[in-house]
């Protein structure tokens, strides 16, 4: 009894303190001001603009073609999703069809950069909660999926191998051999994965029941992708908005009710599932055909407003065009799935202890550049 | 529920169509558009979003936008259980001190959204919890993404 009567009139101080933006656990140039009491968190502030370049505003002086070159430095682990987002926009508006072999194509390398994007929060998740080991296993796979783009395209990171009207060139001829060494090797090596990290008990009392997201709260904080099919919500757009070849393959939608950080991993761990299923499913049946339609080389939209929804490894991209007709866009804006998920960190965090915050803030899966832009 | 029967709906609400008059049009975008006056916004937003038929519960693109005489901002709305979409414009031409009502009472994810359109286009929220600045520093001079804004340095536009 004495004892919860000292407790009660002991006054405890909070405090700030500062967590990055260089801190290793931030991955990129992100500042949270914490507000804690002991090692309680009461408030997380997220102090963005370290790594803003104004894209949008760029965007308003550069060409179509030029813009979609931008996109490859917001979320550059979906670079290549990025880049489709804004090359459909502009096809939509310009009423082009773009050949199947360049629906296909597309929708192959979209999903082979998901897996690649997966992978490496895999890698780094496991990293966040101490376990290094799962970083190495990580980028030896990823290493392929990047052999592969550089075989295609140059570029292993920042492809640029969507244009509008369809792709810069036609793949390699190795492509397809090459992707499907990929699909088997990596068939044997995601469930190696599980037996480290997923089943790992340590692992799992770290993330069951942390960082709590309630599928009312995941929708009215606008969470997509991942973060949001960990808590129930439906809101993958490749089975709600399909675009490319996503309406000729089937698959499941990765969904978890439970809304903690280990719910939000489970999906991520089933999307590189089901989009290897998705690749298998399209590898062999790569239609003939153009790789592009050409299109003038002065891009002009018509009069009038654009949107265009995809699904990144992050959720839902959006790109929102206000045309006047010129070669330029009047004003371009990207909805970044990121900016959204960051909102509910404070949400998620408020009442857990540091190296929680640190758990859960992995199952976010952010990129910085894609939040800033 | 389609874009005409979100229509005749919508306008059932507006007690007095004279003062608050809403502008419809499916013209120049692929979603239906609302128009609405500043004094107006929040109510109709409020309703959108809890009224069982609409129920617009996901907010999902919020952007500040100069039309050059007018500024603004658009809020792109879809409804997780009827899947329909909708976009609501609020205008005002009052450039040296644009106010609109916030909507973060309505969706959460509209704090950090008009939080980025008080910092690139000067716009500010009523009743907003804490709109300051997000991605520039306390001390910047004007509003990046406004079309009058002078860049000295050219650091944007070259």
């Amino acid at each position: 009894m004495e004892t919860s009567t000292v407790n009660n009139n002991f006054k405890s101080e909070e405090y700030f303190i500062n967590m990055g933006p260089q801190h290793p656990a931030t991955h990129g140039v992100l500042r949270l001001l914490l507000t804690i009491d002991g090692e309680t968190i009461k408030k997380v502030e997220p102090d963005l603009g370290y790594i803003h370049r104004s894209i949008e505003k760029m965007c308003e002086r550069d060409s179509y073609q030029q813009i979609v070159h931008l996109t490859d430095r917001m979320d550059y682990l979906s670079s290549n999703i990025n880049n489709e987002a804004v090359c459909l926009a502009v096809e939509n508006a310009l009423q082009i069809e773009v050949p199947d072999r360049v629906k296909v194509i597309r929708t192959i390398i979209g999903e082979l950069t998901r897996i690649a994007s997966h992978n490496l929060w895999w890698g780094v998740m496991g990293m966040d909660v101490g376990a290094l080991t799962t970083y190495f296993y990580a980028f030896r796979d990823r290493e392929m999926i990047n052999d592969i783009f550089e075989e295609t395209c140059g570029a292993r990171l920042t492809m640029n191998y969507n244009i509008p009207g369809g792709l810069m060139f036609d793949i390699h001829p190795n492509f397809v051999k090459r992707v499907k060494e990929f699909i088997a090797h990596f068939k044997t090596k995601l469930p190696e994965y599980d037996t480290l990290l997923t089943n790992n008990v340590i692992f799992q009392k770290r993330m069951r029941g942390v960082g709590m997201l309630s599928k009312e709260d995941a929708i009215s904080y606008g969470a997509s992708g991942p973060v949001g099919r960990g808590s129930g919500y439906s809101c993958d757009v490749r089975k709600l908005h399909p675009y490319s070849a996503l309406d000729k393959v089937t698959f499941n939608e990765a969904l978890r009710t439970e809304g903690d950080s280990f719910a939000r991993y489970e999906v991520r761990i089933q999307e590189m599932w089901e989009s290897m299923s998705i690749v298998e499913q399209l590898i062999d049946n790569i239609p003939e055909g153009d790789y592009k339609v050409e299109t003038n080389a002065v891009i002009k939209l018509p009069k009038g407003e654009f949107y265009q929804k995809v699904e990144t490894a992050r959720g839902e991209l959006g790109v929102y065009i206000i045309s006047t007709g010129t070669k330029n866009p009047y004003r371009l804006k990207f909805r970044s799935p990121g900016f959204s998920n960051l909102s509910l960190l404070n949400h998620i965090a408020v009442g857990g202890k540091i190296g929680d915050l640190v758990a859960s803030m992995a199952t976010l899966d952010l990129v910085i550049p894609d939040i800033d832009r | 529920m389609t874009n005409e029967a979100l229509q005749n709906l919508i306008n059932t609400w507006i007690p007095d169509p004279v003062t608050s008059e809403l502008e419809f049009t499916e013209e120049e975008s692929q979603f239906l558009n609302i128009s609405v006056q500043p004094a107006d916004l929040h109510q109709l937003m409020f309703q959108l979003k809890n009224n069982t038929d609409t129920n617009f519960d996901y907010l999902f693109c919020l952007s500040g936008v100069d039309w050059g005489k007018e500024l603004g901002v658009v809020y792109h709305l879809e409804s997780t259980t009827h899947r329909h979409i909708i976009v609501v414009k609020v205008k005002t031409e009052d450039r040296e001190n644009p106010v609109f009502d916030s909507v973060c009472d309505i969706w959460k994810t509209a704090e950090f959204h008009e939080r980025e359109v008080f910092d690139f286009f000067g716009i500010k929220f009523n009743n907003h919890p804490n709109l300051k600045r997000l991605f520039l520093t306390e001390d910047w001079d004007g509003f990046p993404l406004r079309k009058d804004y002078v860049d000295e340095i050219n650091m944007i536009v070259k």
